[in-house]
């Protein structure tokens, strides 16, 4: 202890002897710790965002959309089939113990007209269950109920994006809406959602009851009045959505009187499998930047070999003294790796404050999400530490294995 | 009892590149605690070559050392290390202090290589300094001292650890000749007060006649060895004691 406290104290002396070759050296350090420090907080910062746009389509949701239909030998694509039913939402909640709930949807793409104004939106025919799911919030206004689902009334809740481009600023609660000439009193606006991970406005929606939808929007299948575009599931937490989907899947199976051999007439997806993918994508993306950044660290290492390197020679008559005053090799390989050691540090503590200054400035300008974790921070310093000591050691151990004479000898 | 120094047969050669120097060619010599043996001899005689053997900095390729009785030729770097620490101490021609740190710092030095801890270095430190006549001196700079009192704080240095030994390769050659006598009136001191034994090496007769015996080197081998009936002294070596007294 004794022993590194004056090491310490020999080698900030010597550092401070040389301020600017000092302040040089530990650059190649800043510039590497400051580039990890910010490559990893723009990699985590764009983890988060998908994160964030995972959370606001809402938790644990299953989604059972139709199978693929085939007409007089034409296949048509996945969800075209008029096979799931607003039955059979209603009996995936009563049956299936890990699902939580389940709302059928119906979707449609309309004109909405309001005044001299009209915008083309989507519009989701939905039960009150949805906006549970979905994590759907008003922030103004009320949420229409299940006495609207069941009466088919005419009541809508818009979306931000609608009332934005259809009521020039005015309220829109209790004004009268029109879509495909029919009336619709907006009951509320939606809270706003942003975009969704494929870039989609999640506000770009007017929400009506499932029941009005099909009378009146969008109309009602042919083969099947029941039928509904989307089933949504929310399984009863995390660890559940398996047995969710598998107990869906059995009864929709059974429901759908399906033959062993017969293949599923519905599919069943999980979102958060597709956002893990996105997620891994993003992940490994900051891996990459990141042990991009790192080769600046090593190029600052190399740099501090060099200096040390300069060091040893330009004291080796000092070196030679302490060896003859007693100085072990121990004690001389301390005092030059400490020095080392303190040259990388700094310089890590500065790149820390350089690293995160960047991430500020990077997410000020760019507008990308950026976030600087504690775990980068730790990491960013016990590398610079591991530079330091990786490469004082040749420098350090040349100076303590000095032949005693020759140093003294030296000039 | 065994001689301080017991030095049989001493052999060192070096290879200067393809050339082969025998720079000492077996040296055999006895030193008794508490002499004063200022060593002789034109450069390339070997004497340097024997102070740094009989200094530990170097191992012979053959002979015998004993220091205080024990063998020193078969020990490794750290254990040289170490009795360099606690029996030599050297004194340089150049002084070699370290120019960035103080007086009082730099006579500390060999206490930070000691194995055990040494609370009251300050007050060691400054009394060394004051028995060299250097009281109050303990924050100038090596820069900032003149050369005999930068030697006087060299001779602080080497004394700190209390040494059984003192090495001197030529103390005065960088100095004047007052300031020459100044330094041989502190070796005197400390030799007969303190009982110090001590080897110089030097090249001038008048610095030579202050020690009590006095060994003639050439070519690596002894040519000459002989007491020294009345050394030289000075009555500068009563005042540079009284000053440092008075400073006391």
């Amino acid at each position: 202890m004794k022993h590194l406290i004056s090491s310490m104290r020999i080698a900030f002396r010597a550092l401070k002897m040389n301020k600017l070759r000092s302040a040089l050296t530990m650059l190649g350090i800043v510039i590497g710790v400051a580039s990890v420090i910010a490559t990893v907080a723009i990699g985590s910062g764009a983890t988060q965002r998908i994160q964030q746009q995972i959370a606001s389509i809402g938790s644990n949701i299953i989604i059972v959309i139709p199978g693929s239909m085939s007409s007089s030998g034409v296949r048509l694509g996945t969800g075209n089939a008029v096979t799931l039913s607003e039955a059979d939402a209603k009996e995936l909640v009563a049956q299936c113990p890990d699902v939580e709930l389940a709302a059928p949807v119906v979707r449609g793409g309309v004109q909405a007209v309001y005044g001299n104004n009209n915008w083309a939106t989507n519009v989701y025919g939905i039960t009150p269950d949805y906006l549970t799911i979905r994590d759907l919030s008003v922030a103004d206004g009320a949420e229409f109920t299940q006495q609207d689902v069941d009466g088919a009334n005419k009541v809508a809740m818009l979306g931000q994006t609608p009332v934005d481009n259809l009521f020039d600023g005015a309220d829109p609660i209790g004004q009268i809406l029109r879509i495909k000439n029919v009336p619709f009193t907006v009951v509320g606006v939606l809270t706003r959602k942003g975009q969704s991970t494929q870039g989609q406005d999640q506000d770009d929606v007017i929400l009506l009851p499932i029941s009005t939808a099909k009378r009146k929007v969008i109309g009602v299948k042919q083969a099947n009045a029941d039928a509904v575009d989307t089933i949504m599931m929310q399984a009863k937490s995390g660890a559940q959505i398996p047995a969710a989907q598998e107990e869906a899947g059995a009864l929709l199976r059974q429901r759908h009187h399906l033959q062993a051999d017969e293949a599923d007439d519905f599919s069943i997806r999980n979102l958060e499998e597709l956002f893990a993918a996105q997620e891994a994508s993003s992940s490994i993306m900051a891996v990459m930047l990141a042990a991009v950044a790192s080769v600046s660290l090593v190029v600052g290492g190399i740099g501090i070999m060099n200096i040390m390197l300069i060091s040893v020679r330009e004291r080796t008559r000092e070196i030679g003294l302490r060896q003859a005053l007693g100085a072990k090799t121990r004690d001389i390989l301390t005092q030059f790796l400490v020095e080392a050691v303190t040259l990388s540090i700094a310089g890590g503590f500065i790149g820390i404050v350089f690293g995160i200054g960047a991430s500020l400035l990077i997410s000020q300008i760019a507008g990308w999400a950026t976030a600087v974790g504690p775990g980068a921070v730790l990491l960013a310093v016990l590398f610079s530490a591991l530079v330091g000591i990786g490469f004082g050691y040749y420098p350090a151990r040349k100076a303590a294995y000095l032949d005693p004479i020759e140093a003294l000898r030296s000039e | 009892m065994s001689p301080l120094i017991d030095v049989r047969d001493l052999k060192k050669t070096y290879l200067l590149g393809d050339i082969v120097v025998n720079a000492l060619q077996g040296v055999t010599l006895a030193i008794e605690r508490g002499t004063f043996v200022a060593i002789m001899g034109e450069s390339g005689s070997g004497k340097s070559t024997l102070l740094n053997l009989l200094g530990c900095l170097d191992r012979p390729t053959s002979g015998r050392y004993l220091l205080d009785g024990i063998p020193v030729e078969t020990m490794d770097r750290d254990q040289l290390a170490e009795i360099r620490n606690q029996k030599i101490g050297f004194i340089f021609q150049n002084f070699n202090l370290l120019p960035r740190m103080d007086a009082l710092e730099n006579v500390e030095l060999p206490l930070l290589y000691k194995d055990s801890e040494t609370p009251d270095g300050n007050e060691l430190g400054q009394r060394a300094l004051a028995d060299v006549g250097l009281a109050g001196r303990e924050l100038n700079f090596p820069a900032q001292l003149s050369g005999g009192q930068q030697q006087r704080v060299a001779i602080a240095r080497a004394l700190i650890n209390k040494p059984a030994i003192l090495l001197a390769d030529e103390p005065t050659g960088a100095l004047d000749s007052h300031n020459g006598a100044e330094i041989m009136n502190i070796f005197q001191r400390l030799n007969r007060t303190q009982g110090i034994t001590i080897v110089m090496v030097t090249h001038s007769d008048e610095i030579a006649a202050y020690a009590g015996r006095i060994v003639g080197f050439r070519d690596g081998l002894i040519v000459s060895d002989k007491k020294v009936t009345k050394p030289t002294a000075s009555v500068e070596v009563v005042v540079a004691h009284t000053a440092a007294a008075v400073l006391q």
